[in-house]
C-alpha cells in the first residue's frame, strides 16, 4: 500500500493543470463550476464545444486503451485527471455518458467495424450518447423490459416502446437501448443491445418537468425506429448491459466526486460567511460530510486498485448507496447553512441557486441507477450471501 | 499510488487470522477476562516468539521485523475480530509508538530490543481527572501528571487515569507537564520502569472486560535526566502525533470487530427459523445487515487510507505533504469506526433477538468493547470537532 505518486505521474500532473490552465478561458470562462449534478441543462452547446477542445488536446477518454484511440492513461494518471480537471472548475462532461458508458461497451463487446464506426465521434467530442434502459413499467425491476425489437424482411431491426427518465436525450445524437428481440422471453433472457440514432422519424423525446422545474430527464419513444445495429447477439443484452454496469462504478466516479467538493466547498464558503460555522449542529454535519466525501474517495481507490488477489468486491458493492445517501444529505445542510435565505429562489418564476438545485435534484439520486432499497437488497444478497427476495407473479 | 495489500502484507494479514482464530476462541476470551492481569501470559509469550507480531513496526536496527504501520494494521484488524486479551496493544500501538515518534537513540536502543524480545510490555499514560470533563477530552489539557527539574533529574508527580494495562506494563511512558502551564506549553514526556520507587498502581474493573484500564499514583517519583525523552516546544506536538497513531491502531481493531458483528449476525440469521422461514430471508434485517456491511467497507478504506499517512509519519523517508495529513487522517478514521463498531454491535444485539441479550452470547462482548473504545481518545463528536475546528476555523 502506497500513497504517493511517481515523478512521472507528478509531470503528467504538471502537463494536464498546464493545459487546463491555457484553454479553459475565452468562451470557455463562463463553463467554469459549471454543468454539474442538477446543473446539467446548462449551457449545452458550449459544453459541446469544451468537449471537442478537450478532444483537440487528446484530453478525452483518457483511460481508453490506445489502440481504441483512448490515451491509455494508468489508474494513477485517471485519478489525477480528474483532480486537476475539478481544481481548475473545468465543467460537468456533456460526453460522459459515451466515454464512460458507451464507449467501454463497445470496446468490451462490439465488432471491430461496430468500434470503427462509433468510437472517433466519441473521442472527438462530436456525438453525443444517452442510455436507455429504464421504461414505465422496469425501474427497479430493469429487466421488466418491454420495448420490443423485430427485424424486417432486409434485416434490420425495428424497435417499438418507451423508455423514461433518460438524461441528456434531447441532446443525443445516438442512444444504446436495450429491447426485448424474443417476444415469448420474460426477464433478463431475450433482450438485445442496441444503437439507435435519435435523429430519425421514429424517435421522439419529450422532456419530463421534475420537482426542480427544470428537465435533465425525458422520455423517448420509438414508433418504428431503426437501429443502427446491434451488439453482440440477440439474447445478449442483459449480459452487456450488467457488464456496462460494472465500467459505470469505474473512473468516472472519481469526477463526480470533485464535482462534490466543489459543491462542499461552496458550503463552508458561506457556513463561514454566515456564522453558520459557529453552531456546534451544523459543524458536527459539515464534518461529517467532509469525513463521508473523503472516506468515499478512499473507497473509490480502493475499488480503482483491486487485483485478483484484493477483493474490493463489498466496497464496489455499496459504493452507490454511499454516495447516494451522502449527497442527498449534503443537499439538506446546504439549505440548513442557508437558513432563511435557503427559501430566496434567483429570480422569477422558479430559477432556482446552484444549491437549491442540489438539495431538490439529490432526492433523485437515491432513486435512479438502483434505488437505495434496491441496493440494500443487492449488497444482502450478493455481499452477504443472504437469500434473494422472493418474485411475484404480477 | 497502489491502494491495496501487498502479497506480504496478505501474508501477514491471513497469518493473523488463521492464528487468532484459533487461540483467541470465546472460551479463551472468557478465560482471560476473568483474571486480574486480563490477559494469557502463555499466550503472549506464543504470540512474541512464533509470531512476532510485537516486533512489527520496530526497526530492523533493533532487532525488529522492520514493516510499518500499514502492517500493524492489518494485524490489528484480526485482533479486533476476536477480542484477543493480549498486552499487545499497550505495548505497541502505544508504546512502541511513542518510543518510535519520541524516544531518544539511548531509549530505543534499550527498550525496543527487549520489546522485541518478549521480555517488557509497554503502555502510555498521560490523562488525569481533567479527562472525564466536559464529555471527555484527551490531548495536553487532559494530562494528569506534573514534572519540576531536581538535582537528581526530574520529579514526577500526580495521577494518571484509564491507563491501558497500566497495572500490568513493564515500562511506562507517560507525558507530563511544568506547573502552571496550559495547552502543549511545558509538555515533556519520560520513560520509566513501572517498579519506579513512588508509583503505586490499581487496577480498575471495568465495563469492556476484555481490556484493562489502571489508575496509577507518582507521589515524588526521581527519575534520571536520560528517563525524559522530548521536551520543550515539540514535546506537546508529539504527544498530539503519538495519539494520532494510537487512533489509527484503535480504528483498526473497531472495523476487525464491526466485521465480526455483521458475520456473527448473518450467520445466526441464516440459522435461525421463525413464520416457517430462514430470518435472513426478511427484507427489515437483510436491509438492517446491509447498512452494517456499507459501514464496515467505508471503516476498512478508512483505516487502510490513515494507516498509509500513519506510515509516511512514522517512516523517516516518508513523504511530507501526506505526513502532515496524520491528525485529520486519524480523527476520520476514528471517528467513522467508532461510530460503526457501536452501530454494528448493538445492531448485532437487536439481530440475534433473545439470545443477543444473554451473557452465554459473545455479542455483549462486542457492544461493551465498542462503547469503550468509542470513548477513548474521544468520540465521534470530539473527531468530527476536530475536523470541523480544521475546515471552519
Amino acid at each position: 500500500m502506497k500513497l504517493t505518486f511517481t515523478a512521472a505521474d507528478e509531470a503528467f500532473r504538471a502537463e494536464i493543470a498546464g493545459w487546463l490552465q491555457d484553454n479553459l478561458c475565452g468562451e470557455f470562462e463562463q463553463l467554469r463550476f459549471r454543468g454539474g449534478p442538477g446543473d446539467e441543462h446548462m449551457f449545452p452547446a458550449e459544453r459541446k464545444r469544451w468537449e471537442q477542445k478537450l478532444a483537440e488536446g487528446g484530453w478525452t477518454c483518457v483511460g481508453w486503451p490506445r489502440e481504441h484511440g483512448g490515451r491509455g492513461c494508468s489508474i494513477e494518471q485517471q485519478v489525477i485527471f480528474h483532480e486537476e480537471y475539478a481544481r481548475a472548475g473545468a465543467p460537468g462532461r456533456v460526453g460522459h455518458i459515451g466515454e464512460g458508458l458507451a464507449g467501454p461497451t463497445l470496446i468490451a463487446f462490439a465488432s471491430p467495424e461496430q468500434q470503427q464506426k462509433y468510437l472517433p465521434g466519441i473521442l472527438a467530442g462530436t456525438e453525443l450518447w444517452c442510455q436507455g434502459y429504464s421504461e414505465p413499467g422496469a425501474g427497479s425491476d430493469l429487466a421488466n423490459v418491454r420495448t420490443r425489437a423485430v427485424q424486417d424482411a432486409d434485416g434490420r431491426w425495428i424497435l417499438n416502446g418507451q423508455k423514461v427518465w433518460t438524461s441528456l436525450a434531447h441532446e443525443s445524437d445516438w442512444c444504446f437501448v436495450v429491447a426485448r428481440t424474443d417476444p415469448e422471453s420474460r426477464g433478463h433472457k431475450g433482450l438485445g443491445f442496441f444503437l439507435v440514432s435519435m435523429h430519425q422519424p421514429g424517435v421522439t423525446v419529450r422532456p419530463i418537468e421534475q420537482l426542480t422545474g427544470t428537465s435533465e430527464f425525458n422520455e423517448v419513444f420509438f414508433d418504428d425506429a431503426v437501429a443502427a445495429d446491434i451488439v453482440g447477439a440477440p439474447g445478449d443484452g442483459w449480459k452487456i448491459a450488467m457488464g456496462l454496469l460494472g465500467f459505470e462504478r469505474g473512473v468516472s466516479t472519481l469526477g463526480q466526486q470533485m464535482q462534490f467538493q466543489n459543491e462542499l466547498d461552496q458550503i463552508v464558503r458561506i457556513a463561514r460567511e454566515n456564522g453558520a460555522a459557529r453552531d456546534p449542529a451544523l459543524r458536527q454535519r459539515i464534518a461529517e460530510a467532509h469525513i463521508g466525501l473523503r472516506l468515499m474517495r478512499y473507497n473509490a481507490m480502493r475499488m480503482l486498485s483491486q487485483d485478483s488477489n484484493n477483493d474490493a468486491g463489498p466496497a464496489a458493492l455499496v459504493y452507490k448507496l454511499h454516495w447516494a445517501s451522502w449527497h442527498r444529505n449534503l443537499g439538506a445542510l446546504a439549505m440548513d447553512v442557508l437558513g432563511p435565505e435557503a427559501e430566496m429562489v434567483e429570480s422569477a418564476p422558479y430559477n432556482l441557486t446552484r444549491l437549491q438545485s442540489l438539495f431538490l435534484f439529490t432526492r433523485s439520486d437515491t432513486l435512479y441507477g438502483g434505488t437505495n432499497q434496491i441496493q440494500r437488497n443487492i449488497i444482502a444478497e450478493r455481499g452477504l450471501g443472504m437469500p434473494k427476495e422472493a418474485k411475484g407473479n404480477l | 499510488m497502489e491502494f491495496r495489500f501487498t502479497d506480504e502484507q496478505r501474508m501477514i494479514r491471513d497469518t493473523a487470522a488463521a492464528f487468532l482464530q484459533d487461540v483467541s476462541d470465546s472460551a479463551a476470551v472468557r478465560k482471560a477476562m476473568a483474571t486480574e492481569l486480563g490477559y494469557d501470559p502463555d499466550l503472549w509469550q506464543r504470540i512474541c516468539q512464533e509470531l512476532c507480531f510485537q516486533a512489527i513496526t520496530v526497526p530492523e536496527a533493533y532487532g525488529g521485523m522492520g514493516l510499518g504501520q500499514v502492517e500493524l494494521g492489518a494485524v490489528l484488524e484480526q485482533m479486533g475480530k476476536v477480542l484477543l486479551c493480549s498486552p499487545f496493544f499497550a505495548t505497541v500501538g502505544l508504546g512502541v509508538n511513542a518510543l518510535l515518534l519520541a524516544g531518544t537513540e539511548e531509549q530505543k536502543a534499550r527498550y525496543l530490543p527487549a520489546i522485541v524480545d518478549g521480555a517488557l510490555t509497554a503502555t502510555l499514560g498521560w490523562t488525569g481527572v481533567e479527562a472525564a470533563r466536559f464529555g471527555g477530552q484527551w490531548g495536553c489539557e487532559a494530562i494528569g501528571l506534573q514534572w519540576q527539574a531536581c538535582d537528581e533529574g526530574y520529579r514526577l508527580s500526580g495521577e494518571l487515569r484509564y491507563v491501558i494495562d497500566g497495572h500490568s506494563a513493564d515500562l511506562l511512558i507517560v507525558a507530563a507537564r511544568a506547573p502552571g502551564t496550559a495547552g502543549r506549553d511545558g509538555v515533556a514526556l519520560f520513560a520509566l520502569s513501572a517498579d519506579t520507587a513512588g508509583v503505586r498502581r490499581e487496577w480498575q474493573p471495568t465495563l469492556d472486560q476484555t481490556r484493562r484500564q489502571a489508575r496509577l499514583q507518582f507521589v515524588d517519583v526521581l527519575v534520571p535526566t536520560s528517563a525524559c525523552m522530548a521536551g520543550g516546544e515539540a514535546a506537546g506536538q508529539l504527544l498530539d502525533d503519538i495519539l494520532a497513531l494510537v487512533k489509527v491502531a484503535l480504528a483498526a481493531e473497531q472495523m476487525g470487530a464491526a466485521q465480526q458483528v455483521l458475520d456473527m449476525s448473518v450467520a445466526y440469521m441464516q440459522e435461525r427459523v421463525q413464520f416457517g422461514r430462514q430470518i435472513a430471508s426478511y427484507q427489515a434485517l437483510k436491509h438492517k445487515a446491509a447498512d452494517m456491511l456499507l459501514k464496515c467497507e467505508v471503516s476498512r478504506s478508512a483505516v487502510y487510507y490513515a494507516a498509509c499517512i500513519a506510515e509516511e509519519r512514522v517512516n523517516p523517508d516518508g513523504d511530507a505533504g501526506l505526513a502532515a495529513e496524520l491528525a485529520e487522517a486519524a480523527a476520520m478514521a476514528k471517528a467513522y469506526c467508532s461510530d460503526t463498531l457501536f452501530h454494528n454491535a448493538g445492531s448485532a444485539i437487536q439481530l440475534h433477538g433473545g439470545v443477543g441479550f444473554t451473557w452465554e452470547y459473545d455479542v455483549h462482548l462486542y457492544f461493551k468493547r465498542a462503547k469503550a473504545s468509542e470513548l477513548y481518545l474521544g468520540a465521534g463528536a470530539a473527531q468530527r470537532e476536530l475536523i470541523a475546528s480544521l475546515l471552519l476555523d
